[in-house]
């Protein structure tokens, strides 16, 4: 199980939650998916057999928010 | 696309607005066609946006408020009000575009933190200084930092000596000196001096990172107010479109149907409770005081009664040895080296205490204890060069047989009296002496207590496991209305229920781990942690990171601010939406007059919610000539 943490541009409505989070949590491998609004970042969990950190910054991207960086433990 | 969109948000809005002015221009030299293309066309591009996010919204089953406004724009544009409807989306955009500068603010104390994390380290590689990211810095390896230098790892340090401004962590401005052996924290700053650390806890492991974290988790923690409001916006949103359709169907009146759906959005309603408890938390973070939460603001705010532990907490749990008195044909010295040998097993303070005691009067403690047993609270007893060695407190001598003199009991009780913690050592089953240890009441405790008691603290107690006479001189001092002397650790927890369920909201106060579960028990647990332990990081309520009453008391008067915060914003909020929806209904508010109150209504309770970064305690009545300096003492285990 692998964590990834992205920073995204800074979150204005609390809607962007949910859309975030849905999204991610409905794609393959991921476990979890956490918005955390006020600091903009984005956690998820997932398995690194079934899915990549570089897919989900993807993903977060095509929902039109900029992934200004990402982290990977 | 709609990356593109978002990038673009801002020229978008701007030129809504050229486009409008245009158009009023026009307007007035009565060019009415000319007006109404510009105003449409204002009402598209600015448009788009709001379109776009309602239509991503609904995909994921979400009804946000910008389907309120697509859907009252179409409308608009339906029965031609091309006036409301540019108005309206630019309003609602320029809206926005206020929002998001606003709540960078609010969000900024958090943001000041996070840029004080280093970014860069120098450290030794192969007798070499090299510096390097942050990130690549491993355990173990040896750091150098000078003056003026973040220091980039949390570790102990190896050479040299420094002052550091600690604030980062512990929002404690005056520098602390620091020298070999010391800890040293990620994020805190090389005053003046020069010193080498061994990294020990590198990367998100640093306490540094952990307050960063806990910060940014305890933001998004929701309080019940949040959690009700948006429960109810997931149904008021739904709800306002059905209301709309019936104004509809009984007024047939399309124009205050729309109007209606629009003014009834719930904006300042949703925003208003999460802006004051993000203000609130990153306050407190930037102060050194972590409250976990906007549920723990709202509880920490109704505590009407304190309970403190004394070691530690309201003394500074840095005994030292006042006195040795020998009863016995051991001279003082011979003494302190035979029992600090013996308590070299110990690892509570007050044996700690007599083993420093012997190394700072350069005693050597060459052998090693034998049999060494430790008696949880009480003491240890242990066999040193062929002697039987028990040290402790009375119960232990009492349980081990040991006669008591009248002679020693009452020098023993005098002590107690001044304050002391006499703590008797036995060899070979005979008192050889008593040993007085005390402990100094906190600079600030009488202050912090009496401003809290102004804040609405009822009923102070102080529970400790230390004796009666120590106990009494400490509640006298600080004019506590109770406490309870010589208890254990569950007889803590078993009071703390008591109050409970006499009604009371308890906020227990402790540092740390032996404190642990009575600070779990009560409703509001706070740790006082200097730099921060992990055990109390993670089991209090609220961590004081510079260990010092005087936060405990701005975090109580902090979470009282934030809740009132929060209950304006939600009050002003519902009433605006209540005297708009009236206005609309009696036809005096109309769609862009609505929606400038509307917008105007959010900008405000994010407005009022930012006062909480600045929120300082009023500066209180100076108690400080009660602040004598009383020797007080500590728990039993020895």
């Amino acid at each position: 199980m692998a964590k990834a943490v992205f920073q995204l541009e800074p979150l204005t409505c609390p809607s962007c939650i949910k859309k975030i989070e849905t999204t991610l949590s409905k794609a393959d491998g991921v476990e979890s998916a956490k918005v955390l609004f006020n600091s903009s970042k984005v956690k998820a969990e997932f398995d690194e057999n079934q899915t990549g950190a570089d897919q989900l910054k993807e993903k977060i991207t095509k929902l039109g928010y900029q992934v200004l960086s990402s982290k990977t433990s | 696309m709609t990356a593109l969109v978002n990038k673009y948000k801002k020229p978008i809005t701007a030129l809504a607005f050229v486009l409008i002015a245009m158009g009023f221009a026009a307007g007035a030299f009565n060019h009415a066609d000319i007006k109404n293309i510009l105003l449409i066309f204002a009402t598209i591009f600015a448009g788009v946006p709001i379109v776009m996010k309602a239509y991503q919204a609904i995909r994921m089953n979400v009804f946000s408020i910008e389907l309120l406004v697509t859907i009252a724009v179409i409308g608009a544009l339906f029965i031609g009000e091309y006036t409301e409807s540019s108005i309206v989306t630019f309003l609602f955009l320029f809206g926005d575009y206020l929002e998001a500068r606003t709540l960078e603010k609010t969000r900024s104390s958090l943001k000041e933190l996070v840029d004080m994390a280093p970014q860069e380290a120098t450290v030794l590689r192969d007798g070499n200084r090299v510096t390097i990211p942050v990130e690549d810095v491993t355990a173990g390896d040896i750091v150098v930092i000078r003056s003026g230098g973040k220091v980039p790892v949390d570790g102990k340090i190896v050479s040299g000596q420094a002052s550091l401004n600690e604030a980062a962590v512990t929002g404690e401005s005056v520098p602390s000196s620091k020298k070999e052996k010391d800890l040293v924290f990620s994020g805190t700053i090389v005053d003046h001096g020069y010193i080498e650390i061994l990294a020990e806890k590198v990367g998100d492991d640093t306490t540094f990172a952990k307050i960063i974290e806990l910060v940014e988790e305890a933001q998004e923690n929701k309080s019940k107010t949040e959690k009700f409001l948006n429960r109810f916006a997931g149904f008021y949103t739904p709800a306002v479109i059905v209301l709309s359709i019936l104004v509809y169907l009984f007024s047939r009146d399309l124009h205050l149907a729309i109007t209606f759906l629009v003014i009834a959005c719930p904006g300042a309603l949703v925003i208003g409770a999460p802006v004051s408890n993000v203000a609130g938390i990153g306050n407190g973070a930037k102060k050194g005081v972590l409250v976990k939460g906007g549920e723990v603001m709202d509880k920490f705010s109704k505590v009407d009664t304190i309970v403190f532990d004394k070691t530690g907490t309201l003394t500074k749990g840095k005994p030292e040895v006042t006195d040795i008195k020998s009863f016995s044909h051991y001279q003082e010295n011979e003494l302190l080296k035979l029992v600090a040998q013996a308590e070299m097993i110990s690892e509570h303070h007050l044996g700690q205490t007599i083993v420093q005691e012997a190394k700072a009067r350069n005693l050597s403690l060459n052998h090693e204890p034998k049999e060494g047993k430790v008696i949880k609270g009480n003491g240890i007893i242990a066999r040193i060069d062929g002697r039987k060695i028990v040290v402790g407190n009375r119960k232990l001598i009492k349980g081990e047989n040991i006669l008591l003199s009248k002679e020693i009991e009452s020098y023993a009780l005098e002590r107690e009296r001044l304050g002391n913690t006499a703590i008797f050592a036995a060899v070979d089953g005979l008192i050889a002496g008593v040993f007085s240890i005390a402990d100094e009441i906190r600079d600030d405790a009488v202050e912090a207590l009496a401003e809290m008691r102004r804040n609405g603290i009822k009923k102070m107690v102080m529970l400790t496991g230390d004796n009666r006479h120590t106990a009494e001189i400490v509640a006298g001092t600080l004019g506590l209305d109770g406490f309870h002397a010589e208890l254990l650790p569950g007889d803590k927890v078993r009071y703390i229920h008591q109050l409970k369920a006499a009604g009371h909201i308890v906020a227990m106060a402790g540092d740390g781990i032996n404190d642990a579960p009575a600070i779990a028990t009560a409703d509001i647990g706070l740790a006082m942690g200097e730099g921060g332990t992990d055990i109390s990081m993670e089991t209090a309520d609220v961590v004081l990171m510079a260990d010092k009453l005087m936060q405990l008391s701005h975090a109580y008067s902090l979470s009282k601010a934030t809740i009132r915060n929060m209950k304006q914003n939600t009050f002003f909020a519902v009433f605006t939406v209540f005297v708009l929806l009236l206005g609309v209904l009696n036809g005096s508010v109309h769609l862009a007059s609505g929606m400038f109150i509307h917008e105007a209504s959010v900008l405000l309770v994010i407005l009022n919610g930012m006062r909480l970064i600045k929120f300082n305690q009023k500066n209180t009545v100076n108690v400080g000539k009660y602040k004598e300096q009383m020797p007080t003492s500590s728990i039993h285990e020895v």
